[in-house]
């Protein structure tokens, strides 16, 4: 770079330090909350392995426990990462905050500490996905509410006068979760620090808990990585995304619609059927905007298709896409109530959740790291390219076994479950469809582990990045 | 007015947002400043690389 060139530009130094910190965490947290994942299905297969350190290590305490890692822990400590960076970049400003920027990282990380102890130990609100008790959760509210200043203080001193439709996806996921967090965890404390009951009561509370449920999916797994999409997709296809105002109308549509479709988690329950029905409708308009960003996302690439044969790193970033495209149609025929009335309780949810957090929210991470490395780092690209080419297929071929093995299992589940004897009596009993889901937990614990050893991989690509030794200075030329 | 009344109005009312919403976006007017826009993710590259090499530069000298 020109003496000239670096002296205009030495006002602006982004801060890279706390994105660094994040993106590392990322790839760790991610190793943790998959192994208790792959020893969680390892269990369904071998039921001995609840006994290894009883109760700590019982299913139903590891559950939360993996559920809380990869989302709150891995997609987590993506989200941040990435919006730290990204906002930083598109508003060409350094992050304000001060000392609040560090609270983030420091704070955040406590509270997967203490969620790593206190859900083996059994202390758990018992809501899907806010399973953590009232002091944590208060933790959790302060460090939220420190990002939130970061972020839009960021947004604020901007040098450029447009906000880049990233940071509205971003925004609106730092601002929607602020608000399903505080009112769903909203509790009674009783007999001291880790016990508490929910302030709402019966139907009521399952109605809060999964306007909350479904809106961590639309929000914090949706909304914040479509952000991710926004900038790193058209980043790395090094073109613009396909078309700005698709992106205007969908976010808005997407944003609007879906803080109304969390009944459809609810049906053929004490929920009153019109509350379902209207879920049900909400979901199904929920496709059109899904979908705008999947097609927005996709054809950037129109004319840069080439570059998926020698870049493994837009590959994650564009299967995710495949995925998230799949997983939102998936979801919208599954909250059809005859089709519900199929797939309720099985192993086809468990599918279609892993076809979303595996495919789009795990892959589009692990794209945008990749991306991220090398640039936070000062190096030219990843350690091994080939090994993230090998990362690629171990990934995508875990993630197909996984929600294959979980579709058979599920249809094989509802229609044993639904199947009548001609005198009335149930055809087969709870345990023979049981019984006849063990193939399918095998094949879902090899998809896991293949997914787990991609994860692994990265971790070795991005220490041998880090601490390399022939730093190859980024040539400036790259840059034009 | 019966609350259901405003209840089905905000159907139309949500349906009209739409159409504004559509409308501001894919108006010839606005395209120019969305072209630029699309193009804020690529504004900085020099920026970031510099800052990249400061930090690492302070990092070995730790």
């Amino acid at each position: 770079m020109t003496s000239e060139a670096s002296a205009a530009q030495s006002e602006v130094t982004y801060n890279y330090d706390v994105v660094r910190k994040f993106t590392v965490m990322t790839v760790i947290w991610g190793i943790v909350g998959m192994a208790v994942g792959v020893l969680l299905a390892a269990q369904l297969v071998w039921p001995e392995l609840n006994d290894i350190l009883q109760p700590y290590t019982h299913f139903g305490r590891l559950r939360p426990l993996h559920t809380n890692a990869v989302i709150f822990a891995f997609g987590g400590c993506a989200l941040f990462a990435t919006s730290y960076y990204v906002v930083q970049r598109t508003c060409q400003a350094k992050l304000w905050g001060g000392p609040l920027i560090p609270f983030t990282f420091w704070g955040w990380q406590l509270v997967i500490v203490l969620a790593a102890i206190t859900l083996p130990m059994g202390y758990t609100s018992a809501k899907e996905y806010a399973e953590l008790e009232w002091p944590i959760d208060i933790l959790i509210t302060l460090v939220w509410v420190a990002y939130a200043a970061v972020f839009f203080g960021t947004i604020v001193k901007r040098k450029t006068s447009h906000i880049y439709v990233a940071n509205w996806f971003f925004g609106a996921f730092i601002v929607t979760v602020a608000v399903l967090h505080v009112v769903n965890s909203m509790a009674v404390p009783v007999a001291g620090m880790l016990k508490s009951y929910s302030m709402y009561a019966g139907a009521m509370d399952a109605m809060i808990q999964w306007w909350y449920g479904h809106n961590a999916v639309g929000f914090f797994l949706t909304a914040g990585f479509l952000g991710i999409m926004y900038y790193f997709v058209p980043k790395q296809a090094e073109r613009p995304v396909y078309s700005y105002q698709l992106s205007i109308v969908h976010f808005w549509a997407l944003i609007s619609i879906y803080v109304w479709a969390g009944a459809h988690h609810l049906h053929y329950s004490a929920l009153p059927d019109w509350a379902q029905t209207l879920g049900m409708v909400m979901s199904l308009i929920l496709l059109a905007p899904s979908w705008g960003g999947m097609i927005n996302g996709v054809l950037t690439l129109s004319g840069a298709w080439h570059k998926l044969r020698t870049d493994p790193t837009l590959r994650f970033l564009v299967v995710s896409l495949s995925f998230y495209g799949m997983s939102t149609f998936e979801g919208p025929m599954m909250s059809i109530k005859t089709v519900n009335a199929l797939s309720h309780n099985t192993d086809w949810t468990i599918g279609h959740v892993h076809s979303g957090a595996l495919g789009w929210v795990a892959m589009i991470s692990i794209g945008a790291c990749y991306h991220l490395i090398p640039h936070l780092f000062n190096r030219k690209e990843m350690w091994s390219v080939p090994l993230v080419n090998v990362h690629f297929w171990l990934a995508t071929i875990g993630t197909v076994l996984y929600i294959a093995s979980m579709w058979v299992n599920g249809l094989l589940q509802g229609l044993m479950w639904r199947a009548f004897n001609s005198d009335g009596s149930l055809t087969y009993s709870f345990v023979e469809s049981l019984e006849a889901s063990y193939p399918g937990y095998f094949v879902r614990f090899v998809g896991g582990a293949f997914f787990l050893a991609g994860m692994v991989l990265m971790a070795y690509n991005m220490y041998r990045t880090i601490e390399d030794d022939k730093k190859e200075a980024a040539p400036a030329a790259q840059a034009a | 007015m019966d609350i259901n009344t405003v209840r089905g109005l905000s159907t139309v009312f949500v349906f009209l947002a739409f159409i504004g919403v559509c409308w501001w976006a894919f108006s010839p007017k606005r395209k120019k400043k969305f072209d630029e826009a699309a193009n804020l993710p690529f504004a900085d590259d020099e920026q970031s690389q510099q800052s990249a090499r400061k930090e690492s530069e302070q990092h070995r000298g730790e």
